[in-house]
């Protein structure tokens, strides 16, 4: 999952705002003691007339409070011409509604010791706000001002100048970025141009720069509608009171257009495609792509776990092999991205100086063709299974991190408190699904292999045909 | 429920609508937006407790109990910060402390990362400027087995020479990646500029080319017998566990760590400020220049460190800070500007920076100096100062929120010697601050004559606009901020 975000969250005190930190998504959560016993967040839910859904769930440790909104759009409900709007329409939401003068949304917030930010992925955008457990009014005032009364007040200088961050958003994430075209050009060759992740949710630079007020207008109001968006509280709150603000400020928003999300058929690729990219990097990168399964298909865990025991990591084959023993590679990462309509797995490799892209990629094929003939250790399995418990219990530490879990649940599975299965997906994969889908979605499959040479240096690019 | 068309009705007829549980319909015909509504009181700050013990060969220990979610976070902290560096070896701490996990007792390179993995543990080996750690965050379950390797790590290091010959490699990798990244060039060459070849403040953390082609096994396993000792180190527990087991566990494993003649830290000259002087870093062809601005600021033992803080959440430590409104949401010159003031036991530097369109990079400096000026010239006002201290002291209890937020803020109260119960009265000292304390330190620590502006970007189109500014002359620079010839 690629994503975009509205800011770099603001560092208190004297640490220095970090550039282009996003939301940490992977966050899991439960209150009380954990251990032996089920992984559990309890939570109320209800749903408004309107269509909107909230789900609260209390946590009294710290008190603060969270409130994590998902609309469910993203770069995938985008149309060719308008690429990196859903992103774009993102920042306009904090510039301010009909009752809340522009700049009053973060003012108001700071005042309060309340922090907010907001992401888009290919899938749906969240927004969230966290702050002392004072501040849940304060933040249901905003939240609900910008969902019901956001259009009297988008003019197009806001437009324009949140289309300039965001412009300058891609040139510090991607433009300016050792290897930050690869991701957009492994894409136009993964999908075909018809589908929608055939392009980043930053979008290009000329579809930024077309996109009109009228766009701004009429994506709000198919997609910003009450009916079309989830909102989870977490925090040091009373359900009850949670409801009654919740009634409160967005009971009279009114509900929006019934609208059908087109789905795409599935894509596969016939043949495996090369290609170079010259960049203004030191040394080339091979990047692999291949297409896989949507999130929570059944075989979504295993490639999860067959991406960590191939290059997750220093105990990883592919870490040992190429950066450790042979030294060949400076670092190689690879994980499989799920996402709504399909998933892809993607595994990338750095040369060290005086090596070539093809000496890499033929040991990433052993390595795949090994897994793919004799499967995992049983202790590699294992072993992967710990991390992933340990992220687990990680992610039940913070209200943010529960709460955006609770809202990806209910969009993506269907229930909120969907933590116990979810990890329950990663202890039954077994060694030999771990083999089968090795087998299955990369030894026997075309793939997108893309060089990212240093200028001039195309000779140093994976050739066509490498293979153990 | 007419009366709550009335605004100044407004919050009483919520607070009755809340207390009473009235239907949805009926409170929100009486929903008027046309304020925010009023917040009750902010909750108190809980600070969890940390208890002190101190093992017989001098190594503190502070346990700091978080029974929500069973994981333990330990930080060990140890005075082999990159201060220590030898003057003709910069870089020697940070590749010191990352090769401590590079072998170490009985077990190999590949052995440690896979028991790490294996236990579901976080294993970090680092060194900061004052400081080197080694780091664990473990599910409790594991805490034993994680703790025995972690022993091994921080005091049996073997430093194979094969390790050492590839993390060398790997090292001298990286720094040819810099050339890459103007992001991470900027603050080198901004750092030795500022603080000049004789203060380690000034030397780049990993070192350069030619220190990196020197490391060998002699100077690493030296630098470690002589700074790795339990005298003056620190050892932190923040998690699911109590003083007692912490105390018998740390004790078992790390009691008999000996003792050292631990030379004392450097406290070399503060480096003289020059005139204020714009330096150009090329980087042809680059989307975007990025921008760091200023010069030397204060230690951490500041009495005026109140003071800094609200004045840097209003002038780039927050979102709605004067560089981030300027630079960004005014002009869209930028996705984010930001400064700060890097508060150690010497006088870390003070900065404001920004990536920012090239095309707009003079029109940035502009800006980044109007607002530099302006803080200086003007006095801030009371509602603006108000913000800030509310954003610094009501953010508070969420800092608290996971073991390792709670390991980080009791860190640097360890790193920088303060007292543990530094934050019962810390709410009430930035309360305290006032306008005119804001504009005392602004025109105190901040000193538009003496920056030193470091610009990482693409030269050919940047260096006429820069020129034209007449803010200072212009010098070449290369990636490590030397003077190019």
């Amino acid at each position: 999952m690629s994503t975009a975000t509205r800011a770099a969250p603001a560092a208190r005190l004297y640490r220095r705002t970090a550039l282009a930190v996003g939301l940490a998504l992977l966050a899991f959560a439960a209150p009380g003691r954990l251990g032996a016993q089920a992984l559990h967040v309890p939570y109320t839910t209800f749903t408004l007339p309107n269509g909107l859904k909230v789900i609260v769930h209390q946590d009294r440790s710290v008190p603060i409070v969270v409130v994590n909104t998902w609309f469910h759009v993203g770069s995938g409900d985008e149309h060719v011409g308008r690429t990196g709007f859903a992103h774009l329409f993102e920042h306009i939401m904090f510039m301010g509604s009909q009752h809340v003068p522009t700049g009053e949304f973060d003012r108001q917030l700071e005042a309060a010791g309340a922090d907010n930010n907001g992401s888009t992925t290919e899938d749906r955008t969240n927004y969230y706000e966290q702050g002392p457990v004072n501040a849940l009014a304060l933040m249901l005032w905003l939240d609900s001002d910008r969902m019901g009364f956001l259009l009297p007040e988008i003019t197009a200088p806001k437009v324009d100048l949140q289309r300039g961050v965001v412009q300058n958003e891609r040139r510090q994430r991607v433009d300016n970025q050792p290897y930050g075209l690869a991701e957009e050009n492994i894409l136009k060759r993964l999908y075909p141009e018809s589908h929608p992740y055939n392009w980043p949710v930053i979008g290009s630079m000329t579809d930024l720069q077309a996109a009109t007020i009228d766009d701004v207008r009429n994506f709000f109001r198919t997609y910003y509608a009450p009916n079309n968006a989830t909102i989870a509280i977490a925090g040091d709150i009373r359900p009850a009171d949670a409801r009654r603000l919740v009634e409160r400020w967005f009971g009279d928003i009114p509900r929006g257009p019934a609208f059908t999300r087109n789905t795409p058929p599935a894509v596969r690729l016939d043949h495996t495609s090369y290609q170079t990219l010259e960049d203004h990097v030191q040394l080339p990168r091979v990047y692999n792509a291949w297409h896989t399964v949507r999130v929570f298909h059944q075989d979504d865990a295993p490639l999860q776990v067959l991406a960590s025991i191939l290059a997750g990591g220093r105990s990883s084959r592919l870490y040992k092999r190429l950066v450790y023993r042979l030294e060949l590679a400076t670092q190689v990462v690879a994980y499989h991205d799920a996402l709504r309509m399909d998933g892809s797995f993607r595994l990338f490799a750095t040369a060290k100086p005086g090596h070539t892209l093809s000496e890499l990629q033929r040991v990433i094929d052993e390595e795949i063709r090994s897994l793919a003939d004799s499967g995992p250790t049983a202790r590699e399995v294992q072993r992967v299974q710990n991390q992933t418990e340990a992220q687990f219990l990680d992610n039940m530490e913070t209200d943010l991190g529960k709460a955006d879990q609770l809202n990806n649940y209910d969009y993506f599975a269907g229930t909120p408190d969907y933590f116990q299965q979810d990890l329950e997906r990663y202890r039954r994969v077994t060694r030999a699904d771990v083999q089968r889908v090795a087998r299955q979605y990369l030894a026997q499959s075309s793939r997108v292999v893309l060089s990212v040479v240093p200028q001039g240096k195309t000779e140093q690019a994976v050739t066509e045909g490498v293979r153990p | 429920m007419k009366a709550a068309t009335m605004n100044a009705a407004r919050t009483l007829v919520a607070a009755a609508a809340v207390s009473l549980g009235l239907p949805a319909g009926l409170v929100s015909q009486a929903v008027v937006r046309t304020r925010p509504p009023t917040l009750g009181a902010p909750p108190a700050l809980v600070v969890p407790r940390a208890r002190v013990a101190r093992l017989p060969n001098g190594l503190q220990l502070v346990v700091v109990e978080m029974h929500k979610v069973p994981v333990v976070d330990i930080t060990l902290l140890v005075h082999a910060g990159s201060v220590r560096d030898p003057n003709d070896l910069p870089g020697l701490a940070t590749f010191t402390a990352g090769m401590l996990d590079q072998g170490a007792g009985r077990r190999s390179a590949p052995d440690i990362a896979d028991e790490t993995a294996f236990l579901g543990a976080q294993l970090s080996t680092r060194a900061a400027a004052e400081w080197a750690s080694v780091s664990l965050h473990v599910p409790k379950r594991q805490l034993t087995r994680a703790l025995d390797l972690m022993a091994d790590v921080a005091l049996r290091p073997t430093f194979p020479d094969s390790e050492i010959a590839r993390q060398r490699s790997q090292r001298r990798a990286g720094i040819l990646q810099l050339r890459d990244r103007p992001t991470a060039q900027a603050p080198i060459a901004f750092n030795a500029i500022v603080y000049g070849a004789l203060h380690p403040y000034g030397w780049p953390a990993d070192g350069n080319d030619a220190a990196a082609a020197a490391l060998d096994r002699e100077r690493v396993a030296q630098f470690y017998t002589t700074y790795y000792r339990p005298n003056g180190a620190r050892m932190l527990v923040v998690g699911d566990i109590t003083l007692a087991e912490a105390r018998r566990l740390i004790t078992a494993r790390f009691g008999a760590w000996r003792r050292g003649d631990m030379p004392p830290l450097p406290t070399p000259e503060p480096p003289r400020s020059g005139p204020r002087t714009i330096y150009l870093v090329d980087k042809p062809d680059a989307a975007q220049s990025v921008i760091r601005i200023g010069h030397l600021g204060v230690a951490r033992n500041t009495p005026d460190y109140q003071a800094l803080q609200v004045l840097n959440t209003i002038l780039g430590g927050s979102f709605t800070s004067r560089l981030n409104q300027n630079l960004r949401e005014t002009h869209g010159y930028t996705y984010g500007a930001n400064s700060a003031f890097v508060a150690r036991r010497l006088a870390g530097p003070f900065f404001a920076a920004a990536s920012v369109q090239t095309a707009k990079t003079d029109s940035s400096l502009i800006e980044f100096m109007r607002e530099l000026r302006k803080i200086r010239d003007s006095i801030v006002p009371g509602e603006e100062v108000a913000k800030a201290r509310s954003y610094i002291t009501l953010g508070l209890p969420g800092e608290f929120e996971t073991t390792s937020g709670t390991a980080a803020r009791f860190s640097e109260l360890l790193e920088n010697d303060l007292p543990l119960d530094y934050y019962r009265s810390y709410i009430a000292r930035i309360r305290a601050v006032t306008p005119a304390d804001v504009r005392r330190v602004a025109r105190r620590y901040i000193q538009p004559d003496h920056f030193a502006i470091v610009v990482v970007g693409d030269r050919n189109q940047i260096e006429a606009g820069l020129r034209a500014l007449n803010e200072g002359p212009i010098s070449i620079r290369d990636l490590w901020g030397q003077e190019m010839r």
